[in-house]
């Protein structure tokens, strides 16, 4: 290749990253000699940080966040501890976050057996059943189908469960209230594979069931297939993370996240659900009398404040932006109220995302603390109509061992020493 | 290559050669391969409360308590006692209490169901390691554990599916969803 005239820096260079790295090491260090041997008295004047007076970090190959941002981590809750490290959950910091969509490596994260290493090359999705024709596919033909992308939120049905301790937890908001998160999911309309292996009339149900060491099963109703029921390959942009089913997931927007199957391998057209353990001793939802609700898949209208929130502290009086999230899996967020009394009065709350459903919607008002003390609440209403319950009132559904469905309003008391603590008001 | 996709391969070909025309329409392309049922049979390990795909073989309490005390206690615990992992047994009655004890005893709605997790799940750490045999044994153990069969009964395709569970009409379904808040 003949070498064009350019700049060393952003030329292609034909002899490798390698030497250039090279070439560049010695130029930089002869200009660093410059520097040192003749110093200018008017630059030794100018502002200027450490970081400002040396050149910087070299291209890498994936990006990371600051390492000032390395606090920003899940929340664990390994429900067996070192036995079965990879089987709970690790919860989004959503009080550290902002905006609507999650970071890929901050996307909440509920494996039953672990997270396995699927080789693309070896996996394969089998659809059959009650369908005319049984069908495999490898994921070279599921990457060569027409895509559809779309943003919307998956939540744990047993986020918040943390929030049902007898005493309220003096821990972070995501670590409650985390098993949620909201990406930009690409992927195959579930219609369009349904539709080429065509179903028979008696199909009324889908038994997915993913490729991990737990083999995590569920039974899915047709008509959810049939509508927005996507077989997603790609997150936020690039495929799947391994911990949110690389290669291939099964997402049921707005339905509790148990369902949306991971690792997917097969789906089998049924005509009755199959009762699978995860549809029967678990994700069900013990009521006081001691029968429980099952099939409980769509998620509630909801919303937490994430700033502030429990474990912080306001610095000082005056101006502060109270921020959180809301989400629906019945449709769109129609608009969320904030209170800082308690729930004595309310205000309406600015939106941003309002208008995609089952997805994340970003809240905020802006708060004058004067310093007395102060409980803050957000109360979402979706476009159903549907309004977030008190806790008072959702509680009196359930029995007192119900883990699933909390979507009841969250409340955070301020003291009059700027301390944030979790309440149960 | 399949059929359907030889033929949407001609398509893009086709198409390749007839650069005005922009893309196929009023046919959704179709890439799924034909799958055998050998190879289907080899995947399908659902079980439903009919017992519909159950595998031949058999095995009894007696026998399973041997499985279990190898393979389940070290995280289940005696008799199916818990911990660290899930009660077993126990807990019959005390679902409307203050202090409900979830477990196959008292919970499961289906015999099924145990068949088909311990099969496709237990034990954690190697999965698809039991043997049929040894899976109809166990789960006669746990279900012996909560009284439910007797210490002999051989548990197979038939029996299994014919055992009915305490708690089995303590679900109401939400689905086609009821009004709620």
């Amino acid at each position: 290749m003949k070498k064009k005239q350019g700049d060393a820096a952003t030329r292609v260079d034909p002899d490798g990253p390698a030497t250039n790295r090279r070439r560049f090491l010695k130029h930089g260090a002869a200009l660093a000699a410059t520097a040192t041997v003749a110093p200018s008295a008017r630059a030794q004047n100018l502002a200027g940080q450490p970081w400002e007076r040396v050149y910087g970090a070299a291209f890498i190959g994936y990006g990371q966040p600051s390492r000032f941002e390395q606090p920003v981590v899940r929340h664990m809750r390994r429900a067996y501890g070192e036995l079965a490290p990879g089987s709970g959950s690790a919860l989004a910091p959503i009080e550290s976050l902002e905006g609507i969509i999650t970071p890929s490596g901050l996307h909440n994260n509920r494996s039953h057996s672990g997270t396995p290493e699927i080789d693309p090359k070896q996996h394969q999705l089998l659809l059959h059943g009650l369908v005319q024709r049984p069908l495999q596919f490898s994921m070279e033909a599921l990457w060569s189908y027409p895509m559809t992308t779309r943003i919307h939120f998956v939540e744990c049905s047993g986020n918040s469960a943390a929030a049902l301790a007898p005493q309220p937890a003096q821990v972070p908001a995501g670590a409650m209230h985390g098993n949620v998160a909201c990406s930009e999911w690409t992927g195959i309309p579930l219609a369009m594979l349904l539709e080429e292996a065509s179903l028979l009339p008696q199909a009324k149900w889908l038994l997915a069931e993913g490729a991990d060491s737990a083999h995590m099963s569920r039974s899915v109703p047709i008509e959810k297939a049939l509508d927005d029921a996507m077989i997603a390959l790609y997150q936020n942009g690039e495929r799947l993370r391994p911990e949110q089913g690389y290669p291939v997931r099964l997402l049921l927007p707005g339905w509790e996240g148990n369902m949306n199957v991971k690792w997917l391998r097969r789906i089998k057209v049924t005509e009755e659900p199959t009762y699978t353990k995860d549809e029967t001793s678990k994700y069900t939802d013990l009521q006081p009398d001691g029968r429980a609700l099952q099939f409980t898949f769509e998620m509630g209208v909801k919303s937490v404040i994430t700033r502030p929130s429990s474990t912080m502290t306001l610095p000082r009086h005056g101006f502060y932006e109270i921020s959180g999230i809301a989400w629906s899996g019945a449709g769109r967020i129609r608009h969320v109220e904030v209170s800082t009394d308690g729930g004595a009065t309310w205000a309406e709350a600015a939106l941003t995302g309002e208008e995609r459903p089952k997805a994340l919607v970003r809240f905020r008002l802006p708060w004058e603390w004067t310093g007395q003390a102060a409980v803050l609440q957000s109360r979402a209403t979706d476009e159903k109509g549907r309004v977030q319950p008190a806790r008072k009132a959702w509680l009196a559904q359930y029995s007192s061992a119900n883990l699933y469905h909390n979507h009841s309003i969250v409340s955070w008391a301020v003291g009059t020493d700027g301390s944030v603590k979790n309440v149960y008001a | 290559m399949s059929t359907p996709s030889r033929i949407a391969l001609v398509a893009s070909l086709a198409l390749a050669a007839c650069a005005s025309q922009p893309a196929v329409k009023g046919k959704a392309p179709a890439f799924g391969a034909p799958a055998n049922p050998e190879e289907i049979a080899r995947y399908d390990i659902s079980i439903p409360p009919s017992g519909a795909g159950l595998p031949k073989g058999s095995g009894t309490a007696r026998e399973g308590a041997k499985v279990y005390e190898q393979r389940c206690q070290a995280c289940h615990g005696a008799k199916g006692a818990g911990k660290p992992a899930d009660a077993l047994a126990g807990g019959q009655g005390s679902l409307a209490s203050r202090t409900p004890l979830r477990t196959v005893g008292s919970y499961w709605p289906y015999a099924t169901t145990l068949f088909d997790y311990v099969r496709r799940a237990m034990p954690i750490t190697a999965p698809l390691s039991l043997s049929d045999d040894e899976v109809y044994a166990v789960s006669a153990y746990v279900l012996y554990l909560n009284g439910i069969v007797g210490e002999d009964v051989a548990m197979n395709a038939q029996s299994l599916p014919q055992v009915k569970m305490p708690n089995r009409d303590g679900f109401v379904s939400d689905w086609p969803p009821r009004a709620h808040n």
